[in-house]
């Protein structure tokens, strides 16, 4: 029989014919056979391995190298924004940092509540990350906490092994030394979003510890601040231990960008504004330095790094005063009387003659209808119209003038501009003319539209940087640009055809306005030998028939509004407070008083400060972290959690802001009530402490008003 | 075998042992590479257990016929006892074990089973009346001889091991001249019981080393590591590997076991294909070298003996070569003498020694055919 042995079994149980012979040929066969078979398998081998090792040699070689080496980029440190002096106000602090990745976590739940229990996180801090890896794509690193100390981060270094997915790291994080005073100036940083790796999938964005630019300057000024992420190639093991060091670069720091900013006086402006809710601008008219756009209250863009905190956001969205919102650019007020100095340019420029007079009796015909002034201020000329800030006047010759005219001044001063500056976005605002209402009502100017924007209410609505422009062109008569970007040249601003003599007379009665007898006498700097201008500001929100303005329900109130410049006689710096809901021009000028103080002389500044936040209880960081702490114990975790995606969380606070500002588009309906000081001389006297030595010409007080400084402007 | 070689020099089977010894010296440079350049951590004590063996297999080389024929049974039955005594042990000891320890020597029955099997399967054809190979008297003594042992070594549990036992059993029933159709039949029977076998048979880690091998991409980090790094290290060697003591996967510890079984993937990682080619043409002479002797044999024992070792000794190198490529599910089986490890050198070593024996008889015996 052979090997494939057909055997011939051709009946039944025949035997197969076995014999020594046939065996021994089986034998032959059957080992030839198998070593043949062997051999086959012996090639097959060899040519599986020629397969791979020569055909697939290029494949396997990546994946042994990506296995051998491990790139890991260093995040570049960010660069610093520097104020006009070269002081930070965003620098980098080295810390200690944890993050995690939660592809590569084994059992997030159980890793987090390891590291809550080392780091002693609190719940909402727990659920705040918890809900940021639910979110997160799971590429993307998570921050769990920075800022720690040797000790903890040792702690977690240990741990390592039993805790796949995270990543401690030495590293840096941004750091705001003056806090909420910068929030909505700088902004704040914080990890890339999903969203934003996909429109640009750069891996240092997924890099753990590496942060943009999320609101404001950071975001703008994001590929300045970059900077060159550094690498580093390790050779690991297969456990993750790094055997050498093969190669690294250094990171490159990013480009430092220095704004006209000066810090300490932002500093200072934001927590003089203190328990209010407003903003402070203050600009170099030669210039257009923006030496100071404080907005508050804010935030504090430090404790941002990780994204806002659930209960932090919570907190500042509940908040009515809108922390969130930038009210520099973002805040739109009527500018009530403010615009008034700027309008009696606009009349200059139509030929009116300052000596030009009319009679107030409390209010001026015009038309066929009687509109009330807010006092009766008697005869009025330019330069009482601003001091004494009488409605009548300026009723009277807008509608002589023209109220188109008018608007066309109020958009050459900068009102309704939008500037050319590094922001995110700005609210331009309107400046009411009858083309304009034409075109957005289809309705006709009326008289009384004239009336109201006469006196910047009505459809008016500026934000707090143009009435600052507005002041700085005014005491200039150039068209001054706000920039915020430091650099060495000086610009060179179109000048508008007024005279000099025309600029020194709206010059001297807007001094008179705070050092004369003007309405805003308690503004009077504390120094001899300089003089502020100003002009006060109370705008409306609600009709008389709502609220009185000045008690009441908070959003209710007016706004208080104050712009100036100083010295008055050779201006060099312009600014604008205005003070949401602070019941009138009282709660803005000392404000910019005071700003201006510390200014000229920084000593006498924080004196005054010092005594009112002792008053208020603590720095505006104090009383934001302890307004949090109590928050945050009143709430605990019942809070919300933030919004996925950046954008949202500002689109409600700008949803709002637009609804604020419609506000006193419903009032434009109707004509405004200037509101009549009920109060005798004596009265208003008693209120408010004189003024020092008024070098002001003195004029006729009127019969029911006392041209006195103090509480009740307009 | 004249002129100035001396007979006794030139008896000995230098066709086998000149690639042996190669393979010996470079699976030492190899097992140098994978205790990162240490030598003395396996490479000497592979080196020595080499030389203990081979004095071993020299002794045996000079066993007489009648001697092992003598010895075939018994020796076979003394092992099935030791198997039994490991079953025992492990029980008693409250967990499996595979090895007895004897003072300073860990013996593994399992491994001596082998070899044991093939003679005492050898003995029993060579003393089975011709006549009777075509019926069940052939087939069911032989199936217990395999069967038995098979069964506790897969007590154990060790599926490698009893694989080995019944494939190097298997063939010497093949080359028996056992009728084709039965194993056929018994092919046929085996294919229908795998599924069987994987369902019911196997542990749950030895389904998943299966299921790994089926698809290794399904388990990048479990069972398909090992796989994937293995295949890694080979594709990455190239034509010429990467240099001695320069592999990457073995020293970074991708490699799972560089020293034992996968210790060709060590070796290819820096001897690339050339290494390769070396290590399978050095078995392939030395498995041709185990036919030769097995057809120069004159009677049917040394024949089924010379063949039924070299069929053992190419289990190994076939099942761990597959295994390295990713052609097999990850077993434990070692390479013969290059791996490191005791009991598959003593094993392949009385393999060798067998042959060598068989080798001898071969000369000693008058000669036959033409050639005479």
């Amino acid at each position: 029989m052979g090997i494939f042995s057909r055997r011939s079994r051709i009946a039944g149980r025949q035997k197969d014919l076995v014999s020594q012979t046939t065996l021994e040929n089986a034998f032959d066969r059957r080992t030839f056979v198998v070593a043949a078979g062997m051999g086959g398998l012996g090639t097959i081998l060899a040519a599986r391995m020629a397969y791979i090792a020569i055909a697939e040699n290029e494949r396997w070689v990546l994946e042994s190298e990506s296995n051998r080496v491990n790139l890991s980029l260093i995040p570049p440190r960010r660069g610093w924004i520097l104020d006009r002096n070269g002081a930070p106000l965003a620098s980098n602090r080295a810390d200690f940092r944890v993050d995690v990745i939660p592809d590569r976590m084994k059992d997030a739940e159980k890793t987090i509540d390891e590291l809550a229990k080392i780091l002693d996180l609190e719940a909402t801090t727990v659920a705040d990350i918890t809900k940021r890896i639910d979110d997160a794509r799971g590429f993307q690193p998570i921050e769990v906490a920075t800022g720690l100390d040797y000790d903890q981060f040792a702690a977690i270094s240990v741990r390592l092994p039993d805790l796949p997915g995270v990543v401690p790291q030495r590293g840096f994080s941004r750091f705001y030394p003056t806090g909420p005073s910068v929030g909505h100036l700088i902004g704040y940083v914080g990890p890339a979003s999903a969203e934003e790796y996909e429109e640009n999938p750069d891996p240092i964005l997924i890099t753990p510890g590496y942060k943009i630019g999320k609101d404001a300057l950071e975001k703008q000024f994001e590929q300045d601040l970059r900077g060159e992420p550094g690498a580093r190639r390790v050779e690991v093991t297969a456990s993750g231990r790094i055997v050498r060091d093969l190669e690294t670069r250094e990171d490159v720091q990013g480009d430092p960008v220095r704004l006209t900013i000066d810090g300490p006086l932002q500093d200072y402006a934001a927590r003089r504004i203190g328990l209010e809710s407003g903003s402070c601008v203050v600009m170099d008219c030669e210039t257009g330095d923006l030496l100071c756009m404080a907005s508050m209250p804010s935030f504090d863009p430090n404790s941002f790094s990780a994204g806002i905190g659930r209960v932090e956001y919570s907190m500042l969205r509940d908040d009515e005063r809108v922390p969130l919102r930038n009210k520099v650019l973002k805040g739109l007020y009527p500018p009530g009387s403010t615009v008034k100095p700027m309008h009696c340019m606009a009349f200059l420029d139509a030929g009116v003659k300052p000596e030009e007079a009319i009679m107030c009796n409390g209010g001026r015909r015009i038309g066929n209808r009687f509109f009330n002034c807010w006092s009766n201020h008697g005869r009025v000329d330019m330069a009482k119209a601003i001091y004494q800030s009488c409605d009548s006047y300026f009723y009277h010759f807008a509608q002589q003038v023209g109220f188109a005219k008018v608007a066309d001044w109020a958009k050459k001063m900068g009102l309704g501009e939008e500037f050319d500056l590094p922001v995110t976005s700005q609210f331009y605002g309107t400046v009411p003319s009858p083309a304009w209402k034409e075109r957005k009502f289809e309705r006709e100017w009326q008289p009384f539209d004239t009336v109201n924007s006469s006196i910047g209410q009505g459809y008016y609505l500026t934000n707090p940087l143009q009435l600052a422009v507005m002041a700085a062109r005014l005491a200039t008569g150039d068209r001054v640009l706000p920039r915020l970007r430091l650099t060495d040249d000086k610009p060179k601003f179109e000048h508008f055809a007024f005279t000099p003599a025309e600029i020194d007379y709206v010059r001297q009665a807007m001094s008179d306005t705070v050092n004369g007898p003007g309405t805003a006498g308690r503004a009077r700097l504390p120094f001899d030998d300089i003089l502020m201008a100003g002009k006060t500001g109370t705008a409306q929100v609600v009709s008389l028939s709502v609220s009185d303005g000045k008690s009441g329900p908070w959003k209710y109130r007016d706004h208080g509004l104050f712009v100036f410049f100083a010295p008055f006689d050779k201006p060099k710096y312009a600014g604008a407070v205005v003070i949401e809901h602070g019941g009138g021009s009282g709660a803005a000028y000392p404000i910019a008083r005071d700003v201006m103080t510390f200014l000229f002389d920084p000593a006498k500044g924080m004196e005054a400060l010092r005594a009112l936040e002792e008053q208020w209880g603590g720095t505006a960081q104090e009383r934001l972290d302890r307004k949090y702490r109590a928050y945050a114990a009143a709430n605990g975790e019942a809070v919300p959690p933030v919004p996925a995606r950046d954008e949202d969380i500002f689109d409600q606070v700008e949803a709002e802001a637009r609804v604020a500002a419609r506000q006193p588009e419903q009032l434009a309906e109707e004509a405004i009530q200037p509101r009549v000081d009920t109060r005798t001389a004596q009265e208003v006297r008693d209120a408010s402490p004189p003024p020092q030595a008024a070098p002001a010409p003195a004029p006729t007080p009127s019969a029911t008003a006392t041209p006195a400084s103090g509480t009740v402007p307009e | 075998m004249s002129g100035i070689v001396p007979a006794p020099v030139a008896r000995q089977p230098w066709q086998m042992l000149f690639p042996l010894i190669g393979l010996i010296a470079f699976g030492a440079l190899v097992l140098t590479s994978a205790a990162a350049g240490d030598f003395s951590r396996y490479a000497e004590s592979h080196l020595v257990r080499f030389a203990i063996f081979f004095i071993a297999a020299v002794v045996i080389s000079r066993f007489s016929k009648d001697l092992v024929k003598f010895f075939a049974y018994p020796g076979y039955i003394v092992v099935l006892l030791l198997l039994m005594a490991v079953e025992i042990m492990g029980t008693l000891g409250g967990g499996s074990q595979r090895w007895l320890e004897v003072g300073p020597i860990r013996i593994q029955p399992s491994e001596l089973m082998k070899p044991a099997v093939v003679v005492a399967l050898a003995r029993f054809y060579d003393s089975l009346p011709v006549g009777m190979i075509p019926t069940w008297r052939a087939l069911i003594p032989a199936g217990a001889i395999i069967v038995l042992p098979m069964a506790f070594v897969l007590l154990q549990p060790d599926l490698g091991t009893s694989l080995a036992i019944a494939f190097g059993g298997g063939l010497v029933m093949f080359f028996a001249g056992l009728p084709l159709r039965w194993f056929v039949m018994a092919g046929a029977a085996g294919l229908a019981a795998i599924p069987l076998a994987f369902f019911f048979a196997l542990k749950p880690y030895q389904q998943d080393r299966v299921t790994t091998f089926l698809d290794p991409e399904s388990d990048p980090l479990g069972e398909g590591y090992q796989i994937t790094q293995s295949k890694i290290a080979i594709g990455s060697g190239g034509l010429f590997g990467k240099g001695f003591n320069e592999g990457s996967q073995s020293h970074l510890n991708y490699l799972p076991e560089p020293h034992t079984d996968f210790v060709f993937a060590t070796m290819a990682e820096e001897w690339g294909f050339a290494g390769g080619l070396f290590v399978i043409g050095a078995f392939a002479v030395i498995l041709r070298w185990g036919f030769r002797v097995a057809r120069d044999s004159s009677d049917r024992f040394g024949k089924l003996l010379a063949a039924g070792m070299t069929a053992t000794i190419f289990f190994y190198v076939s099942i761990n070569l597959m295994m390295v490529m990713g052609l097999a599910p990850v077993v434990g089986i070692p390479l013969p003498f290059v791996s490191h490890g005791g009991s598959s050198m003593m094993t392949n070593m009385i393999c060798i020694g067998v042959l060598m024996m068989v080798h001898r008889w071969n000369l000693n015996a008058p000669k036959r055919g033409l050639m005479a």
